[in-house]
């Protein structure tokens, strides 16, 4: 099933600039292959988030192509575009639960790239649908409230159920924009092991914004390290040493800002 | 007084501009009613015969109450169904005012300008045009009321869409969502307890307004409220205000606790 070695995106000379003149990617050229769980880091402002948002196009580039699966996503417009995207999940820091809808809907909203729009309107999901928002839900242990309102679960369990989210949309790649952000350790941890656990089992590709060192050492297999819109660093987990981030982020790493080894 | 010695302190802001602020609108409250002709004489003067009235209103009619019963039911059916139609078209109207729905200012800013439009023209000024229209009667009441409802309803509505936590919007495009998907999974459940908090808030103030619109000719209670007034008869008079007074707190009640219960 795994078919490692096949690029799933591609980044071709790409660059973006705001309007108001400042570079926010500067000439990006990248080959990520399929399986492959990458972790992003960088300090705030680096690009991180708009490398990964410029992936499925919430952030347009100025300059440059970027391909899906051999696909143009700079290039798509319309049906085609919305096409591309519903291979591409994306998991955000503040989750984007909508929080007043039940877990199980949430989830099957990933669903709606695949069926016409007036089914959709109605919630006329086919069982199977369904079937795969439980599993979805089951595989990140989180199916005993599927009929709970989202904004009654915790900031773990909502990460949780977006990830589902993702699952149950048939990605095939998942963008993960510090996914961990704004949750305790010990949820950071469950969180990123659901994300490792699926990439692993599922084979989707995964890449992660992260601003915690020790965590991208953990999860990652490899490393793209930003500054300034530039990638500084690319390579595989082993070869990014303490020299590396050092680096990456313009200064030594200091102890008390890892998360701490004691929960991993 | 020792925080105050202290140096680096800043110095209190300026009260000047409340001073001035304060002076304008005396100003403004003497000029209106010297400009009006109202002053506190001509209250007092008129004071005597405000009495009269009311003692000629008390005790109200309350047999009165038999014959008026069907206008009151009629008020409030004109309240209802126009509530319904505006809340009905301000659905859409509200989407294309909302600028994080149609990016394109030619479509927001006109639809907005409608709606500021309606909002200027009082619902008896409605009324009235609506009577010219299509005669005496219920109907003309009815659009008048729906009407209303629009400029109301679909205002705060494409707000409140605009206040929307725009994270599940970014989500529903990330999953490939159209922009009816968007709207229904993303925006429509965010919005759905305010909107009917904002209908039923609008069904109040019709049912208000729906009183009074028979003074125009379009249907409902008011329609006797100018009857009896023109023949004089204030005890009849006194006991549809009664009577409306009852019926408007018992709605406004019940939508107040409604409203309560959504959000």
């Amino acid at each position: 099933m795994k078919k490692v070695g096949k690029e799933m995106i591609e980044f071709k000379n790409v660059s973006k600039t705001y309007p108001n003149g400042v570079k926010g990617l500067r000439n990006i050229n990248l080959k990520i292959e399929n399986g492959e769980f990458v972790v992003v880091v960088g300090l705030s402002g680096a690009g991180k988030s708009t490398l990964l948002r410029s992936i499925n196009r919430l952030a347009e580039i100025s300059e440059g192509e970027i391909l899906i699966d051999g696909k143009s996503i700079t290039h798509a417009k319309g049906a085609a575009l919305r096409r591309i995207r519903r291979d591409i999940g994306m998991i955000f820091q503040s989750f984007n639960l909508v929080k007043r809808s039940t877990v199980l809907r949430n989830v099957l909203s990933g669903r709606v790239g695949y069926h016409s729009t007036l089914r959709t309107v109605f919630g006329l999901f086919p069982k199977e649908d369904e079937n795969l928002a439980f599993d979805a839900l089951e595989r990140v242990n989180i199916l005993d409230k599927a009929y709970t309102r989202a904004d009654q679960l915790s900031g773990g369990q909502q990460q949780r159920v977006s990830i589902a989210r993702a699952l149950a949309q048939e990605a095939k790649i998942i963008l993960a924009d510090e996914p961990v952000a704004s949750l305790d350790p010990l949820t950071t941890k469950q969180v990123m092991d659901d994300l490792r656990r699926i990439n692993k089992e599922l084979g989707i590709t995964t890449i992660v914004n992260l601003h915690h060192v020790d965590l991208a050492k953990e999860y990652a297999t490899r490393i793209i390290g930003m500054r300034a819109g530039e990638v500084v660093f690319d390579g595989p987990v082993a070869w990014a040493t303490d020299e590396t981030f050092s680096e990456i982020y313009g200064r030594p790493i200091h102890k008390d800002e890892l998360l701490g080894a004691a929960v991993l | 007084m020792i925080q105050a010695q202290k140096k680096g302190v800043p110095q209190p802001p300026s009260k000047i501009k409340g001073y001035l602020t304060a002076i304008l609108v005396l100003l403004l409250l003497w000029g209106s009613s010297v400009n009006t002709e109202s002053s506190l004489s001509e209250f007092i003067i008129g004071f005597p015969n405000m009495l009269d009235l009311l003692t000629q209103m008390i005790p109200p009619n309350w047999s009165y109450f038999d014959k008026i019963t069907g206008a009151m039911l009629e008020t409030i059916r004109m309240a209802v169904i126009g509530t319904t139609f505006g809340a009905i078209i301000s659905i859409p109207v509200a989407l294309f005012s909302a600028s994080n729905i149609v990016q394109n200012s030619w479509i927001f800013y006109p639809a907005r300008f409608i709606l500021n439009l309606i909002r200027t023209v009082p619902d008896l000024l409605l009324a009235s045009i609506f009577v010219a229209i299509f005669g005496l009667g219920a109907l003309p009441g009815i659009l008048a009321l729906t009407v209303f409802s629009i400029g109301l309803i679909a205002k705060l509505t494409y707000e409140s869409i605009e206040s929307i936590d725009p994270g599940p919007l970014e989500a529903m495009i990330s999953v490939g969502a159209n922009k009816i998907q968007l709207i229904v999974f993303g925006i429509i459940p965010q919005i759905q307890a305010h909107f009917i908090s904002y209908v039923l808030y609008t069904f109040e103030i019709n049912v208000r307004a729906a009183a009074v619109l028979g003074l125009v000719g379009a249907g409902g209670i008011g329609l006797f409220y100018n009857k009896t007034l023109g023949f004089l008869e204030y005890d009849k008079a006194s006991s549809i205000i009664v009577y409306t007074l009852v019926v408007v707190l018992i709605i406004d009640y019940i939508s107040t606790k409604l409203r309560e219960k959504l959000l």
